[in-house]
């Protein structure tokens, strides 16, 4: 194969000519601004790039991007882009979608997109709250959260969306946040590398109906105590002086934060996206407390799985490969078999 | 022995059994055998929802019934004129069916006090006068299969199952049927164990030696091939029809066909069977359910593939917002309903024409679009093609309403030249369409057809987006300005409404009919009956029947205006007359029926008699 053509793309080139609508601050714009700023490293003609989203305000997003788009129906996206891939391996197929959207009204599919493995990059923008229809709880909101549905707080349990992707077969998890570009640019780098499902979540604060959601995580202050940067390869130590590590308590069934300086150096676990078992990402997933102390970001887990677009691609091909005739004499043998009788 | 032959014009068989008993099959083999002889043929498979009801009871009786003749005939038949009983159920079930004369062959061996008990038999028919009306062949068929296959290399069990290959080949020699074709099916079937071959084959042989000998079966009929159209014929239901039809239009539109489905009862053997014809460059998706089932159909045909989803009506209510937004955005889609029993779960395998209300109107907002529907068996090849060319030329949604008989009923199919069917390609669009030759409008319209180009993914210059929200006229932008909307409703009404569709054609070959039956879907054949009927008995009367539920014919409004009265029979409340009525202010009366069962051709010309002494 010859080297790609290099196209020498830039942000510009995926900005559309549309006015970008979300409330002055949302989060998403810089959502918008990594992604456009990162599509030209992937070195693929914006024709050949498809984002679909499904409804809320994240599911703008389509019009935004030069590619092309879909702004479908609330919660579907998955399901349409999985017709797409499956159809049109040739297409890098991205999926736009929010915490409602995704984990709510469309939480079948996105759990049925990842067990199959579908070749989408499926970016979920997690603001726990629902933000289009003006402030409802949402499936990632906290117990008890007050919102214009629960006057007196939320009674369900939210949704941990790392954890639920992890338990429907997911092949690559990862998370960032919204306000850290180069984070959120090496999340898609990795995302966009991998074969089959890439499931990101990338938290994004809502200024209007949930401002401050991710605080903890952004503030200088609190930001390095409270988040874990996963990087494969590496012992996972966090902490602005690195005081904190994470073990594997023996005995325990998941992973445990302890204080560096009183953990042997060999305890701490060496971060390794690639483990074949799920039980090690669901462990990480399961480290942030309800104040978001403990939060890793970054690839989970990162296996590979050959894809549904591959496998099924691979079946057409494998029956086409049989074919001598034209397509019209095929057509003629298979209405023609079976028992025929001729009348003359 | 030399027994006497005698000639029939026209018979009705009907084989039932207990689910397990093989009955279906049978039916086929026998229709299969028919076929060969050149009769035409029509059938009704009739079975149980349930895989496995409790052996012997009621609701585990499976049947078959084909009719067949030396002439065109239009419906499996209304009342069977033999009845093969394999058990006291399957009697008990039928009998109702049968007219005064009928012949029944029962299974003897099957007639035990614990299964006449099963289903409230206090004593045996075969004992008392309760069968007096009819002519009853007992047979102990079980026994005999047992016995003819003592010397035969498999265990009783088996030996037990080959019963039906028996019945098979006592009916197949009492209406003189060629049955090399039964042989090779056995031999494939069983092509892995050599000795059921050979059980079989030695089963269906002892049924007909039986016929041979026995002086219970004094007489052999025999029924002359049909007058029909040169040509080559295969035997084929509904289903199978309307899955090759979507492999056709793959063929002559040089696109790959995607199906999504999801499995309901009885649309799920069309996914069974285009999930083989990947040759074609078919790709088939079961997905987690209709929903996702419908999107992914639609996201291929974003792609630029011929997207289809086959469902039955609880699956289309699921698809209903998906519907909507291909209206939305004009890409085009074929969703087949098989209709069934509702609502809700119903009666799943039971017919119905129940959906066309849901079809022609179920949707939010003013979302039109194309509905169609097959007439025969046979025909849903054709009507498969026909939904694939509306919904390719004119960028829509197009919505295929078959029925649980059209889709289980078999009949013969004239196979076509391949060549003659319709050229289905279509033009994506490849160059900006814009005045300044730079920039693509995904709205600006054909001014023929009103159809929107098809810019698939991959087309350099033509990234564009598009999605639920209301669009500018030509840019396809958001908008929400008044009269845009206002145009844009009023244009995708139009697009459908303008859809060219052939002019409904009227058969009243005495040419003074005043009373028109008008019908549409799987009620052409015993409509078509119960004319045939009343003009036979020199009254007249005319037919006209719809395939194109919207858009309507041109002509429809002329036709049922020119009659002094039109009746409208559907399996159904009245769904289509209420339409008609609105349309056309024309005082259709309906005529209505929904018993999970088609009409009979009978019930039909009783009630047109009356109509027709009423104008
Ligand atoms: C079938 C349907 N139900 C409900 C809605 C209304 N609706 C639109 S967006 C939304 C929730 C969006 O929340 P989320 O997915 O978190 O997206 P966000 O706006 O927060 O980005 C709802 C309920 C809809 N558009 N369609
Ligand atoms: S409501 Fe919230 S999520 Fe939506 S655009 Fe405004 S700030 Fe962003
Ligand atoms: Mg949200």
């Amino acid at each position: 194969m010859s080297e790609p053509i290099a196209l020498k793309l830039t942000a510009k080139d995926f900005k559309s000519d549309q006015e970008v609508r979300w409330c002055p601050g949302c989060g998403d714009y810089a959502i918008l601004a990594a992604v456009q700023q990162f599509m030209p490293e992937l070195n693929i003609p914006r024709e050949n790039t498809v984002f679909i989203s499904g409804i809320g305000c994240s599911s703008r997003f389509p019009y935004y991007m030069n590619t092309y788009g879909m702004h479908s129906i609330h919660g579907r996206a998955p399901a349409i882009a999985t017709g797409l891939s499956v159809s049109r391996p040739d297409l890098s197929v991205w999926v736009v979608t929010g915490d409602g959207d995704a984990l709510s009204i469309g939480g079948n599919h996105l759990i049925h997109a990842l067990r199959r493995n579908v070749n989408l990059k499926i970016l979920l923008f997690n603001n726990r709250i629902y933000g289009l229809t003006k402030g409802q709880y949402s499936p990632t909101s906290e117990v008890g959260k007050i919102t214009k549905s629960t006057p007196v707080g939320s009674a369900d349990a939210p949704f941990n969306p790392l954890s639920l992707a992890l338990g429907a077969e997911a092949t690559f998890v990862a998370r960032t946040i919204d306000s850290d570009r180069k984070h959120l640019q090496s999340v898609l780098r990795a995302a966009a590398q991998h074969e089959g499902s890439a499931f990101v979540e990338i938290y994004q604060n809502c200024n209007i109906f949930n401002d401050g959601a991710f605080d903890q995580l952004k503030e200088p202050a609190t930001r390095d105590d409270f988040l874990i940067r996963l990087e494969h390869g590496q012992p996972i130590t966090f902490g602005k002086d690195g005081q904190f590590c994470v073990v594997h308590p023996p005995g325990g069934f998941g992973l445990e934060v302890r204080e560096t300086a009183a953990t042997p150096a060999e305890e701490i676990v060496v971060h390794d996206a690639t483990v074949t078992d799920p039980a090690y990402a669901f462990a990480l997933s399961r480290l942030p407390g309800l104040d978001l102390r403990n939060t890793p970001i970054g690839v989970f887990r990162s296996v590979g799985r050959p894809s549904y677009d591959r496998v099924v691609q691979e079946q057409v091909a494998t029956a086409r490969a049989t074919v001598t005739e034209t397509p019209e004499r095929q057509l003629a043998a298979l209405l023609g078999s079976g028992d025929t009788w001729t009348i003359l | 022995m030399t027994k006497q032959i005698r000639q029939l014009d026209r018979v009705v068989i009907r084989f039932a059994g207990d689910s397990g008993d093989g009955m279906q099959l049978t039916g086929d083999r026998f229709t299969s055998e028919t076929a060969q002889l050149g009769n035409d043929i029509s059938t009704l498979p009739n079975f149980p929802a349930e895989i496995r009801a409790p052996a012997g009871t009621l609701p585990g009786v499976s049947s078959f019934q084909v009719h067949f003749a030396d002439y065109d005939i239009l419906t499996p038949g209304d009342a069977p004129n033999v009845l093969v009983a394999m058990n006291p159920a399957a009697l008990k079930a039928n009998l109702a069916d049968l007219p005064r004369g009928a012949d029944i062959i029962v299974n003897t061996d099957e007639f035990t006090r614990r299964n006449l008990a099963k289903v409230g038999y206090q004593t045996s028919p075969l004992d008392d006068d309760s069968l007096a009306g009819y002519v009853v062949h007992p047979v102990a068929l079980t026994s005999m299969t047992i016995g003819a296959l003592a010397d035969q290399d498999v265990s009783k069990k088996d030996a037990e199952r080959a019963k039906n290959m028996f019945a098979l080949g006592l009916l197949s020699w009492m209406y003189s049927r060629p049955y090399a074709s039964t042989l090779r099916f056995l031999e494939r079937k069983f092509a892995a164990r050599p000795e059921l071959v050979a059980a079989n084959i030695a089963a269906f042989k002892a049924g007909w030696n039986f016929g041979e000998t026995t002086e219970d079966f004094a007489v052999r009929y025999e029924v002359k091939p049909a007058k029909m159209h040169p040509g080559t014929y295969r035997n084929i239901t509904g289903n199978q029809a309307l899955s090759l039809g979507l492999v056709a239009a793959g063929v002559r539109s040089g696109l790959p066909v995607f199906l999504g489905a999801y499995p309901i009862t009885p649309a799920s053997d069309i996914l069974h069977e285009l999930s083989k014809h990947k040759r074609f460059g078919v790709v088939t998706m079961q997905a987690e359910d209709e929903i996702a089932a419908v999107g992914a159909a639609l996201g291929a045909s974003y792609g630029g593939s011929l997207g289809v989803t086959t469902t039955s009506g609880p699956g289309v209510a699921l698809k209903s917002e998906t519907i909507s937004l291909a209206v939305a955005l004009e890409l085009p889609l074929v969703i087949v309903d098989v209709q069934r029993a509702g609502p809700s779960t119903g009666m799943p395998t039971k017919t119905e024409q129940a959906d066309l209300n849901m079809a022609l109107h179920g949707r939010h907002g003013e979302a039109p679009v194309a509905v169609i529907a097959p007439k025969s068996p046979s025909d849903c090849f054709h009507a498969a093609l026909e939904a694939a060319r509306i919904a390719l030329t004119y960028r829509t949604p197009v919505i295929l309403l078959s029925d649980n008989y059209v889709a289980n009923g078999s009949e013969p199919w004239l196979l076509p030249d391949v060549e003659s069917l319709p050229d289905l390609r279509v033009e994506f669009a490849t160059a900006p369409n814009g005045e300044d030759g730079t920039t693509f409008l995904p709205y600006l319209r054909d001014p023929e057809t009103l159809a929107r180009p098809w810019a698939v993914p991959g087309t350099p210059g033509l990234e564009h987006r598009i999605g639920g929200l209301e669009k500018a006229d030509k840019t396809g932008d958001i908008s929400y300005d008044p009269a845009n909307h206002d145009f844009m409703v009023r244009t995708r009404a139009a697009r459908i409404e303008t859809i060219p569709v052939p002019d409904v054609e009227v058969e009243d070959p005495d040419g003074d009919a005043r009373v028109l039956v008008l019908g549409w879907g799987s009620t052409y054949g015993p409509i078509g009956a119960a004319c045939r009927g009343l003009r036979q008995r020199g009254l007249s009367v005319a037919q006209a029947h719809l395939r194109h539920l919207a858009p309507m014919p041109a002509n429809l409004g002329e036709v049922l205006r020119s009659y002094d009265r039109v009746v409208i029979p559907e399996m159904n409340l009245g769904q289509l007359a209420h339409v008609i009525r609105a349309k056309y202010l024309v005082d259709a009366i309906g005529y209505n029926q929904v018993r999970g069962l088609p009409f009979t051709a009978a019930e039909l010309e009783t009630m047109l008699e009356e109509v027709l002494k009423n104008v």
